[in-house]
């Protein structure tokens, strides 16, 4: 007898659950959080994907990955078929399947999730990623090179996208990067629980079979010009994806005292620095015992559960809106939860409070409650008359988003937007010739697949531009919309999803 | 291929005292596109810190930038100990930050105080390339401790050197010196001051009752220097700005010094760790190396 076509009757109704380490063992290590599915994990749940024809995740997904075709071939243990259907549209599957929200993308239109959870794709395809490394393979397609030079600023996730498509249309590619390793916010922004860097490293060292040249220590705009790339050093076309600028603070009093400090500056000098082995490693963090996070996104979370980790006894989030509004993703406010952070939603910090020594000895802070939705359709948050109160801390960590970084504006006639991002049309090109941009340093903070998909879509505009035949029909033209998650682009007074 | 970084070799090194050192270091690149006033950021060792240095030289011909440190903390005296000729660095990025205004003036006082010597030469020789008279005023502690005095002479129209205990040059501190070419010169367009942030604000303090544009050059804590950690967030004119993309040169009338020395103590308990626990380990490895021999 034929085996029956896959139904909604017929599939496990459950989610594979993947393990975790406890709450409670985790939240003072740095050890990976999620653990991965086992082999039979993975296959139980690939049963429960119908492979429905229209197809709603792969239009989901930024970058277009054939996802029922990978999982079809998961299914039937044709494992590294998976592997390369995968790496047809993303390269860089043991990241993706860690950060990308799934949620808002392949699993928000999953048609499974309409009556039970949606498919873990995310898991899946993590999965198919971590095996890859494991096996060491990679996919290096023969590439006539066609003598062109490719010029990437900045080697995180656009960057890395970016270079990885002009490098397989044999293209001469080097990324530049100004830290003194790759990776950009896949190295000192996002913390080991979540990506460990050694995961990093496996899938760069797959684009370097690629050919692509990474140069690190190279500060482009000011060590040469993006003009002398494209005239002296005979770069061909460039790719600016330099990603978050400078931090922004609230500008309430109190904000220079000792132990005040970014979201980013805690992350560099802890993932990318290694301060957490201080004083094995040189770089110092002073974090304090009772540590204070300004803003509810991504980046807010990982400061919170680094702080954690860094023996913090206890960290707080303060956060003017309610959990509702919170731009984390709901795993990342899940594990924040878990570990025991405490939330104070609908407070407001209105003047940080000196020890008396130039350090913090805690906030004044108002109530708020929401009122009419503002510009960004969500619930303004308005302060409660006679509301204050001190709250106790010794640090405080601003997570409220960036602004755009000034380099490339200031050593390039580049036109920039009103907010000082690099301007650029629809297909991501730059007003200077064979210049193109995407990523952060373009439309704001944002994701790492969003990044990707910029990255990509440049590639392909940069193609065009070469008078390269575009061999990849997968790319998504469409210019990236006024809103993440739901929030205006516009609005910067929090944390929106930097990193998730 | 993660490409092998340039090697960053250290081709001169030059004590000036038993603090004061100098690295010439082979980066043809950065000799090229380096403009006085602009700083590099140092990693010694892959366990290393970030530090940032402001270039006191570089050479186009030679191809190389030149950095002038001072011997304080665990990471400085580590490379006072390791950095010999030949010897290279695991990590020099740069140049940041925004190049020192050289252009329109035509008479200038350049003022450098200790340590701060080195990074006003380049300022010091861009701006009689261009024809400005310039004034120098360098101060050192004592005789022992003055370095480059040669130099400045082959680059100012007048030199005012001066030693806190005046065993060379005139007795007192810059501020003195700054006062006799003020006293001397009603034409002054502007001064530069580069040193400890208390040599800075007492130049401030010299030129603020004239209203004599004063520029000086700060040197806060920072990570990355890109723009990205914030770190090196300083107060001028009441407003928050970043030193490494925005400076580090900013107008001292507007910087809130007391706010730039509070925010350089930040990390002082750590630093203290870990220079003790380096020394500890300096000390074992000398008693162990007759206990080897």
């Amino acid at each position: 007898m034929a085996p029956k076509k896959r139904t909604i009757r017929t599939i496990p109704p459950e989610r594979t659950a993947m393990a975790e380490l406890p709450a409670a063992e985790r939240a003072r290590t740095f050890g990976e959080v999620a653990c991965g599915y086992a082999l039979e994990d993975a296959l139980r749940e690939t049963e429960r994907c119908l492979f429905c024809p229209d197809e709603p995740c792969v239009r989901g997904c930024p970058v277009g990955i054939d996802i029922p075709g990978f999982i079809k071939r998961l299914g039937e243990r044709d494992f590294r078929g998976a592997y390369d259907t995968i790496t047809d549209t993303n390269l860089l599957p043991a990241i993706c399947g860690r950060v990308c929200p799934q949620e808002t993308q392949c699993e928000g239109v999953c048609t499974v999730g309409d009556t039970y959870a949606p498919v873990a794709i995310g898991r899946l395809e993590r999965f198919v990623g971590d095996m890859a490394i494991g096996e060491g393979w990679a996919n290096v397609p023969y590439v006539e090179p066609n003598g062109l030079k490719v010029a990437v600023v900045g080697s995180g996730p656009a960057g890395m996208a970016c270079a990885a498509d002009m490098a397989k249309a044999g293209c001469a590619v080097t990324v530049f990067e100004a830290f003194q390793q790759p990776g950009g916010v896949l190295r000192y922004g996002i913390p080991d629980f979540r990506l460990p860097n050694t995961v990093v490293d496996a899938e760069i060292e797959k684009l370097t079979r690629l050919g692509i040249v990474f140069r690190a220590n190279t500060l482009v705009g000011r060590l040469f010009t993006i003009e002398q790339l494209v005239g002296e050093m005979g770069y061909d076309a460039v790719f600016i994806g330099t990603g978050a600028g400078t931090p922004t603070f609230m500008g309430i009093p109190g904000e220079s005292l000792n132990g005040v400090l970014s979201a980013n500056e805690l992350l560099t000098r802890c993932n990318l620095m290694h301060a957490r082995d201080f004083p094995a490693y040189d770089t110092p963090l002073d974090l304090g015992r009772r540590v204070a996070v300004i803003g509810a996104g991504n980046t807010a979370m990982d400061a919170m559960r680094v702080s954690l980790r860094l023996g913090a006894e206890e960290v707080l989030c303060v956060y003017r809106r309610g959990r509702e509004e919170a731009p984390a993703r709901a795993e990342e406010l899940h594990h924040a939860d878990e570990e025991g952070i405490r939330f104070h939603w609908l407070t407001n910090p209105v003047e940080i409070l000196d020890d008396g020594s130039r350090g913090v000895r805690g906030m004044r802070c108002q109530r708020m409650e929401l009122g009419e939705p503002d510009a960004s359709g969500r619930r303004r948050p308005v302060a409660v008359a006679g509301s204050e109160f001190e709250l106790p801390c010794d640090t405080v960590v601003f997570a409220i988003g960036t602004n755009a970084n000034p380099i490339l504006g200031q050593t390039t006639p580049i036109a920039l937007d009103a907010r000082g991002y690099i301007a650029t049309d629809a297909t991501l090109r730059t007003s200077l010739d064979g210049v193109f941009a995407g990523g952060d340093i373009v439309t704001g903070a944002a994701t790492v697949i969003e990044a990707m998909g910029a990255g990509r879509r440049a590639a392909a505009a940069m193609k065009r531009y070469l008078g390269l035949r575009d061999t990849d029909a997968v790319y998504q033209d469409a210019a990236p919309d006024g809103e993440l998650f739901g929030i205006a682009a516009a609005e910067r007074n929090y944390a929106r999803v930097r990193v998730a | 291929m993660i490409e092998e970084p340039p090697p960053f070799e250290i081709v001169r090194r030059e004590d000036f005292s038993d603090v004061t050192y100098l690295l010439e270091v082979r980066h043809p690149e950065m000799a090229r596109a380096a403009r006085p006033g602009q700083f590099v950021i140092v990693m010694s060792h892959e366990a290393g810190e970030r530090i940032p240095l402001t270039i006191a030289d570089f050479d186009r011909d030679r191809g190389t930038v030149t950095l002038v440190i001072q011997a304080v903390g665990k990471t400085t005296r580590e490379m006072q100990r390791d950095l010999v000729a030949g010897a290279r660095l695991h990590a020099l990025v740069g140049p940041m930050g925004e190049p020192s205004r050289l252009d329109g003036f035509r008479k200038v006082v350049v003022v450098g105080g200790g340590l701060g010597v080195a990074p006003t030469y380049p300022i010091a020789r861009g701006l009689k390339e261009r024809g400005a008279h310039v004034i120098g005023v360098i101060g050192f502690r004592s005789r022992d401790l003055v370095f480059w005095e040669e130099k400045f002479r082959a680059v100012c129209d007048e030199l005012i050197l001066c030693s806190d205990d005046g065993s060379v040059g005139i007795k007192g501190l810059v501020t003195l010196g700054l006062e006799q070419a003020m006293s001397a010169h009603s034409d002054i367009d502007e001064v530069v001051a580069i040193g400890p942030p208390i040599m800075m604000r007492a130049c401030a303090a010299t030129t603020r009752p004239k209203g004599l544009r004063t520029v000086v050059s700060l040197n806060p804590i920072m990570v990355d220097g890109t723009g990205m950690c914030g770190g090196c967030r300083v107060k001028v004119g009441g407003r928050i700005r970043f030193a490494c993309v925005e400076g580090p040169e900013f107008d001292a009338h507007q910087v809130d010094f007391d706010d730039l020395m509070f925010r350089l103590a930040r990390h002082r308990a750590a630093e203290k760790v870990a220079l003790e626990r380096w020394q500890q380990g300096c000390r074992l490895e000398a008693q162990a190396v007759p206990a080897r021999a």
